[in-house]
């Protein structure tokens, strides 16, 4: 498509004296403008103005009358939770995206490795998490963990383990959030990496048997490095996700026990919504906005990069 | 590891060409099915424990029995939810803003990505951009300068947005319509320039080339983007979570959780099947048309 747009261009270019190419190539131009249009004032409306007016709400007093500058800031960077908050999100995203890319990239190389008949059943049946809304599956989660109920403790009670606090003591209760995340984001990269394993040609591994290659080593020498654009896109992906999260944490724990899982999402609601204070919930979610744009312009490149080698 | 040690003293044997191939795969398949057995387990055990436990008396949850089985199943909270009017209005008010969402969504991205993907114009380029970087920002950062500006904007003319069911309208495309733009433009230009370069010798015009060529051969991306727009507003539950509060109002995964669970009672067997009810529309889709919904998730990522 590229190619094609710079073939009209440049005769209009060259033939710049014309006008009547040119009113052509205006016209094309100003019909595309307009069918974008929607576009353009829905993400400038709706997205962009929002996202500014959250930087000009951040420099706000409570009332939200009185400019303070960076006053919500230094109240929160002397907060004790605040870096609570700061600490628990980044662990929380960061073990969460190993470990679905670790599960997913197992899942996707047992489910690659069986016949091509059964895959499609198997696939089906492990991308069903991914498919509930977050929402109620969490449910289902916080349901499993039950403090008096729990279906998990009833089992564990049959090998004697003692009733685990899932999500009533703060370090189980920050295990079971990052579980529940696990289980609802490995299937994105199982999906992933079972598209990307398929596009390794089987020669090479047939190469690498014939050089005596091992199973690690067919994996480690082969599919790896095949495999490494698809597998830092999607954790990027993940990552920024995994770290806006809101609605497991919501579900499962509401930031308790004494915001011991609070990450910047659900803090901000709890400050920002629930606690009237508009401007310290904005300035919280703000803290958000490095880690999501450092993630952002790698994939950028990285997709700009294989835009560029596909032209 | 188990491979190459099964293999060594297997070489001599009767087959000897394919023979340690063949007990090679064999015993890689064997652990395969072996794993995928445990991860299926892991994967289904919520939704399975749901369905369990929604085929359950409140008498039978709360006795200490086995929690993995059910003694006497009963579709009494099932019946008993269809006729809560409260429930109903839930699962109306979400099929309603879906489908709204859904059909936004398409009007918007499906002729923004035909410009964006054929007829370039001033900033096309950066506003291909622009759309992908909108799909990265979270609604977790939005939320807040959202809700202030639905306050101010009550203030300036009154027109009430907050605690309306038709704000979701307003905030949902946010959410759907970059990735939309972004397959689309992706299918879009995917398909051969001779195609319209044929069109227009023939005299169409580009609304006959998007409605008569594009839209067609596309059609397989247009679905996954419909899927992709369903699913993502059915599921959302920040924004309704914080714009709307009424019970009228809410769609269903804020009125399960708001409504279902009453102070410090669980209604567990009811909960339980609201939300299984809840994931229905999304997972029966999912098992119809589970190629579309893959190439959806897929082309998010990889197509660029």
């Amino acid at each position: 498509m590229v190619d094609a747009t710079i073939d009209t261009r440049s005769p209009a270019k060259a033939a710049r004296k014309s006008s009547g190419l040119k009113r052509i190539f205006q016209r094309k131009s100003s019909i595309a403008f307009f069918m974008a249009l929607p576009l353009i004032l829905l993400i400038a409306i709706l997205v962009v103005y929002p996202a500014f007016y959250s930087v000009h709400l951040a420099t706000l007093n409570k009332s939200m009358k009185r400019f303070v500058g960076f006053g919500n800031f230094l109240f929160l960077f002397k907060r004790e939770t605040f870096w609570m908050v700061v600490q628990q999100s980044c662990v929380f995203a960061i073990t969460a995206v190993i470990f679905k890319a670790i599960i997913g990239f197992i899942v996707a190389h047992f489910v690659h490795n069986i016949p091509a008949k059964g895959q499609r059943k198997w696939r089906g049946m492990l991308l069903v998490p991914w498919v509930i809304p977050p929402a109620m599956s969490t449910l289902a989660w916080l349901w499993l963990f039950d403090p008096s109920y729990s279906a998990f403790n009833w089992i564990l009670a049959h090998f004697g383990i003692g009733p685990i606090p899932w999500t009533g003591d703060g370090n189980w209760a920050r295990f079971s959030v990052i579980l529940v995340n696990i289980w609802i984001g490995s299937p994105f990269f199982m999906i992933m990496y079972l598209a990307s394993l398929k596009s390794v040609p089987e020669q090479l591994y047939e190469a690498a048997a014939i050089d005596g290659a091992n199973w690690w080593q067919r994996i480690w020498y082969v599919t790896l490095p095949m495999m490494r654009n698809i597998i830092a896109i999607t954790a990027l992906f993940s990552l920024i996700v995994t770290f806006a999260n809101f609605d497991i944490v919501q579900i499962l724990t509401a930031g308790g026990p004494i915001d011991k899982t609070h990450v910047f999402a659900t803090w901000a609601f709890r400050l920002g919504i629930q606690g009237n204070d508009i401007p310290l919930g904005a300035s919280v979610s703000l803290f958000m906005v490095p880690i999501l744009a450092v993630a952002a312009i790698f994939i950028l490149r990285d997709i700009n990069r294989r835009g560029n080698e596909a032209a | 590891m188990t491979t190459i040690s099964v293999s060594n003293p297997n070489q001599a044997l009767s087959r000897p060409k394919y023979g340690s191939m063949s007990r090679d795969r064999r015993w890689a398949l064997r652990w395969s099915y072996f794993f995928l057995t445990l991860f299926a387990i892991f994967f289904l055990c919520p939704p399975i424990y749901m369905l369990i436990t929604s085929l359950k008396t409140s008498a039978e949850i709360s006795a200490a029995t086995n929690p993995w089985w059910v003694f006497n199943p009963t579709l009494s909270n099932y019946i008993e939810l269809l006729t809560t009017p409260s429930y109903l209005t839930f699962f109306r008010n979400s099929a309603i803003v879906s489908i709204f969402v859904v059909t936004i969504t398409m009007l918007i991205s499906v002729p923004a990505a035909f410009a964006l993907a054929r007829m370039r114009f001033w900033g096309s380029a950066t506003l291909a951009t622009g759309v992908f970087l909108t799909y990265l920002i979270p609604d977790t950062l939005l939320f807040i300068p959202l809700f202030k500006m639905f306050a101010v904007f009550h203030d300036w003319t009154g027109i009430q947005l907050i605690n309306r069911w038709y704000v979701l309208l307003l905030v949902y495309p946010t959410l759907t319509v970059p990735f939309c733009t972004w397959i689309m433009i992706g299918y879009f230009a995917s398909i051969p320039k001779e195609l319209d370069e044929a069109a227009l010798m023939d005299g169409a015009n580009y609304r006959q080339i998007l409605m008569k060529i594009f839209i067609p051969v596309a059609l397989p991306g247009l679905i996954a983007a419909t899927i992709f727009a369903f699913t993502v507003s059915w599921a959302q539950f920040l924004y309704p979570l914080a714009f709307t509060t009424s019970v009228d109002q809410l769609v269903l995964p804020v009125g399960i959780i708001t409504t279902l669970i009453k102070g410090d009672v669980f209604n567990w067997g009811q909960i339980m099947t609201g939300a299984l009810l809840g994931a229905a529309p999304p997972l029966i889709i999912y098992a119809f048309l589970m190629d579309y919904y893959i190439a959806g998730l897929t082309a998010g990522a990889t197509k660029g």
